[in-house]
């Protein structure tokens, strides 16, 4: 055996690689098992991405069957809520080039809304409550309804079902706690005299 | 007192011209009481406090008029006596030029104070009583950040604090109001610090640190710390050692780890001027309500440091020291390297305003336009955080949030010392303040749609779970409707079961209970034998002498022979027994004619029987008689020829008899090679064995697929032939009703069992 593995190195070379590649096999085949991770379904990535109103913009009823949607091959620019930037985390996640908002299933709007109640015009018919996705409206048959606006995810889906038009979409209020720094402007003007005298105030103290 | 104290350098940081000197010039002045006080209620970090007062209300000096909301949140007490104006949203002295609520007092002059509760000793109160009174009185960081101040003495339990920092560095340009308080109230400081060391269980070391730009004031504070186990401590002057982490490196070389505070590694960091408020509070139960500011720049006749009512308006400040607004290029509150530029001259002092710069276009020019970021790497030597800024730069422009996260954004303390040496003059701080923003506003978001996607969930199981009761509820109502019609249908059946066939029938079902098949009762003696045996050896096994009788008495030796010879006998009995129970089986099987049915088992008598008439058959008959013919003719022979020897007159009648014999075997052994063809028939099992057969084999058949068959499915294979068994028990019943049958009632009580056992199949 040995003289005959001397005598042909390639011999020797081939037991040599093929027990090795055997080796490492067997370990990667043993890693593979025993040190499993539960891989973090696609569908439950694409929903964390979602912004979860669960407005039914899409066509779907709800967040996640448009993520399922998405995972079984549908277009990722069909949500409003999220916008671009929903858009282009989706297409990071997936790899694929960045669309722009569908502009059939609605447009991105700039400032966040909550529904209101105009109580005093309520009366009672429970409808809203029954077409809210979040359970955020609070209200019984003939009494008054309203809306937990800490709750309410600005989805509309109250105000057509509403029949006496006492829902109204408002804006939500920020505060100095939802402030924050604006970037400074992206392309600064490289020769001094380009500017507008006027920028040349508005910069901080730095 | 010497220092004991090791100096560290900290990686990084500046040396930008200090401009102190033209606030130090004058002594500490104050600011007479404006007409009207706008007091914000949101001065500190954390939640805005609730107001308690309404507009008309009449307020005196030091009166609570916003209560704190939570722990993480501090009093607002009134800066002045007089009129409650309005509480509504005014501009606030914040970089974004927002509004929110503040509470508006006209002063009226007088300055009537509240009676305050004066601590002579604080040693006599209780800690929590001490720490109250901090809280109460509205005591935030007066450094700046505005971090509640009882938050911050209340460490967790599990954290040890062994150093006390007082920050008197005021490490930033312009800024000289802590060392204006440090000169002329250093016994406050010292008092407070040791007051604040008592409530932090006397820490080991109690530091001042502050910077060597400061001579009088270290001076005062040495001379006011004598005695006391206070070090003052003065360190090199560099940009920006007055941070918290900063002071803290220097001072103890630890470093606080990213999201934590510096209670985790043990040190408490707390400014001058906040010890100094924190005493004020105790000792003379006074609320936070002035603090001291520096008013400096250039367009201003007068700078100096004044002690001002939080609250008064910065423009009203800036016209007591002679402002001049046309030389102004802007103001900022706060230095010239973290400070911001007030949105307008109009907004207040609050707890956290350290200087008022009203500096001119020369002193302090707008910021060159930015350029491209030319990879110098000035930025990152500058850093004291030792981040990487240019990288930051990159990804804050790219909003890459994983990146920046992953370098550390936000353990960087925002303390310009990059954009001050940016070549370029890429205002950096604010790329990371927005970036900072941007990642936080994001978690919230986050946060949010997380807590939707829950409630959405949990709707949508409530939604199913409700159709599913209702789903439960009807069919329930479906079936309770089925088994009221059938128990009508059995009223109108069973209108007169016969009580006597009911009798019977149970009789009948009793028997079939109590029977047994051979093989079980072949191993119930077969156990009663081994039970026996058992015994037989535990009798006779050689007797043990207890403990106290070494001896083994003849009683007991008696005791034990007649135990031995009760088991022998047992063991006896067994074994007939189970010989004559197996002799009977054999016997059941071979010959069963002979054996006699047993009396308590009925059904396999009958099956016996039934076996040994199959078993019986014509040519096994035939044998049996040829057999004995043949040992008669053999008799017979020997007779006829005993009696021929004797020449008896008996032998021809004897012979003839042989002869008879002899023809009898004949025909008997024709008609034995008669069936001998028909052997293959008998053989082959006849029409009532194949039937016998046929149902031995489908009942075994059940029983195997009983026993692999689940619960269920038992139930559902009892049911179905429950069912045929019905069906076909009523098919009989009509037919005996038409016919008139006698045996009618027996049918009826038949169909009437069915039924029972088939709803109560179905019951289960």
């Amino acid at each position: 055996m040995f003289e005959l593995i001397a005598q042909h190195p390639i011999i020797a070379a081939l037991v040599a690689l093929i027990s090795l590649a055997a080796l490492f096999g067997a370990i990667l085949g043993f890693a593979a098992v025993k040190f499993k991770v539960e891989g973090d379904p696609i569908v439950d990535q694409i929903d964390n991405l979602l912004p979860q109103t669960q407005c039914g913009q899409c066509g779907y009823p709800g967040c996640r069957p448009y993520a399922q949607a998405i995972a079984g091959g549908d277009a990722i620019n069909k949500c409003p809520p999220g916008g671009q930037s929903t858009i282009n985390a989706l297409a990071d996640l997936l790899a694929v080039p960045a669309p722009t908002l569908d502009e059939e299933h609605g447009v991105e709007s700039e400032v966040k809304k909550v529904a209101f109640i105009r109580e005093d015009e309520c009366i009672g018919c429970t409808k809203c409550i029954q077409a809210c996705p979040m359970d955020a409206i609070l209200g019984a048959a003939k009494q008054m309804h309203t809306v937990i606006a800490d709750e309410c995810t600005g989805c509309d889906l109250c105000v057509e079902p509403c029949p006496v038009d006492c829902i109204d979409m408002i804006p939500v209020e920020t505060g100095v706690k939802e402030w924050k720094w604006e970037l400074p402007p992206l392309k600064p003007g490289i020769i001094a005299t380009d500017r507008h005298p006027q920028d040349q105030h508005t910069g901080k103290a730095a | 007192m010497t220092s004991l104290i090791r100096i560290r350098d900290i990686p990084g940081g500046i040396h930008p011209p200090e401009h102190k000197d033209q606030s130090l010039r004058l002594p500490l002045g104050s600011v007479p009481l404006p007409p009207q006080l706008v007091v914000p209620v949101s001065q500190h970090i954390g939640e805005p406090a609730t107001p308690v007062v309404s507009v008309g209300e009449r307020v005196l000096t030091g009166q609570l008029i916003a209560a704190a909301n939570g722990v993480f949140s501090a009093n607002i007490h009134a800066p002045s006596s007089g009129t409650v104006i309005a509480v509504e949203d005014r501009m606030l002295t914040h970089p974004s030029g927002m509004s929110d609520t503040c509470i508006v007092i006209e002063t009226d002059g007088k300055d009537e104070w509240i009676p305050l509760q004066p601590c002579e000793d604080y040693h006599a109160l209780d800690k929590a009583a001490l720490q109250e009174k901090i809280r109460l009185a509205g005591v935030a960081g007066l450094g700046g950040a505005g971090f509640p101040t009882a938050v911050k003495l209340n460490p967790r339990s599990t954290e040890v604090i062994d150093t006390l920092i007082i920050n008197g560095a005021e490490c930033e340009p312009y800024i000289t109001a802590d060392d204006m308080l440090m000169q002329t109230r250093a016994d406050e400081i010292i008092a407070g610090t040791l007051m604040i060391s008592h409530l932090l269980h006397e820490p080991k070391d109690l530091i001042i640190g502050l910077e060597d730009n400061k001579p009088k004031a270290l001076a005062a504070l040495q001379k006011a710390a004598e005695g006391t186990r206070v070090q003052v401590v003065e360190f090199p002057t560099k940009y920006p050692s007055g941070g918290a982490k900063q002071i803290i490196q220097i001072l103890t070389g630890r470093e606080i780890p990213t999201d934590h505070h510096s209670a985790y590694i043990g040190v408490i960091c707390l400014n001058v001027g906040t010890v100094a408020a924190a005493w004020r509070a105790v000792r003379y139960g006074e609320p936070l309500i002035s603090r001291i500011t520096t008013v400096v720049g250039e367009t201003l006749e007068i700078q100096r440091n004044v002690e001002v009512r939080i609250g008064t308006p910065i423009d009203f400040v800036l016209a007591q020291h002679g402002f001049d607004a046309k030389k102004a290029s802007r103001l900022i509150m706060g230095g010239p390297m973290m400070g911001f530029t007030l949105p307008s001259p109009s907004v207040p002092v609050i707890k956290t305003t350290n200087c008022i710069l009203a500096p001119t276009l020369k002193e302090l020019p707008p910021p060159a336009p930015a350029q491209a970021c030319i990879r110098c790497g000035l930025c990152a030597d500058a850093c004291p955080a030792s981040l990487l800024p240019q990288q930051l730069f990159w990804y804050a422009q790219a909003e890459d949030m994983e990146k920046l996260q992953a370098h550390n954004l936000f353990d960087c303390i925002e303390c310009g010392a990059c954009s001050y040496v940016c070549p370029s003059n890429i205002p950096l701080v604010q790329y990371y303040r927005a970036a900072k923003g941007s990642i936080r506003q994001h978690e919230q978001e986050k946060e949010k749609s997380d807590r939707s996607r829950r409630r959405f969930e949990f709707r949508q199981q409530r939604i199913a779970k409700e159709e599913a009761e209702k789903e439960a509820k009807r069919l329930a109502r479906k079936q309770a409707a089925e088994e009221a019609k059938q128990k009508l249908a059995e009223k109108a059946a069973a209108a007169a079961p016969a009580p006597q066939a009911e009798v019977v029938a149970e009789a009948v079902a009793k028997a079939r209970a109590v029977q047994q098949t051979p093989e079980e009762q072949q191993a119930k003696l077969e156990r009663i034998l081994a039970a026996a045996r058992n015994s037989l050896e535990h009798a006779q096994q050689p007797l043990v002498p207890n403990e106290e009788g070494a001896v083994i008495t003849q009683e007991q030796l008696e005791k034990q022979q007649a135990r031995i010879k009760q088991a022998e006998l047992k063991v006896s009995e067994a074994e007939k027994k189970l010989a004559d129970f197996m002799a009977t089986q054999n016997n059941s099987t071979a010959a069963p004619a002979d054996t006699p049915a047993p009396a308590n088992d009925p059904v396999a008598a009958a099956i016996a029987r039934a076996q040994a008439k199959l078993s019986m058959s014509p040519e096994e008959k035939l044998r049996s008689t040829l057999e004995s013919l043949q040992t008669r003719l053999a008799k017979a022979q020997e007779k006829a020829n005993a009696a021929k020897a004797e020449g008896s007159p008996t032998a021809d009648a004897l012979q003839q008899g042989v002869e008879k014999l002899q023809q009898k075997i004949a025909d008997t052994e024709a008609e034995l090679a008669q069936l001998a063809p028909a052997a293959s028939e008998a053989n082959a099992p006849s029409a009532e064995q194949h039937a016998a057969e046929a149902a031995i084999e489908k009942a075994k058949a059940k029983a195997a697929a009983l026993a692999t068959m689940s619960e269920e499915e038992k139930r559902a294979e009892q049911l179905k032939s429950v069912e045929t068994r019905l069906q076909k028990a009523r098919e009989r019943l009509a037919k005996a009703e038409a016919d008139n049958d006698p045996n009618i009632e027996a049918f009826r009580n038949g169909v009437v069992k069915l039924e029972e056992k088939h709803r109560e199949l179905q019951d289960a």
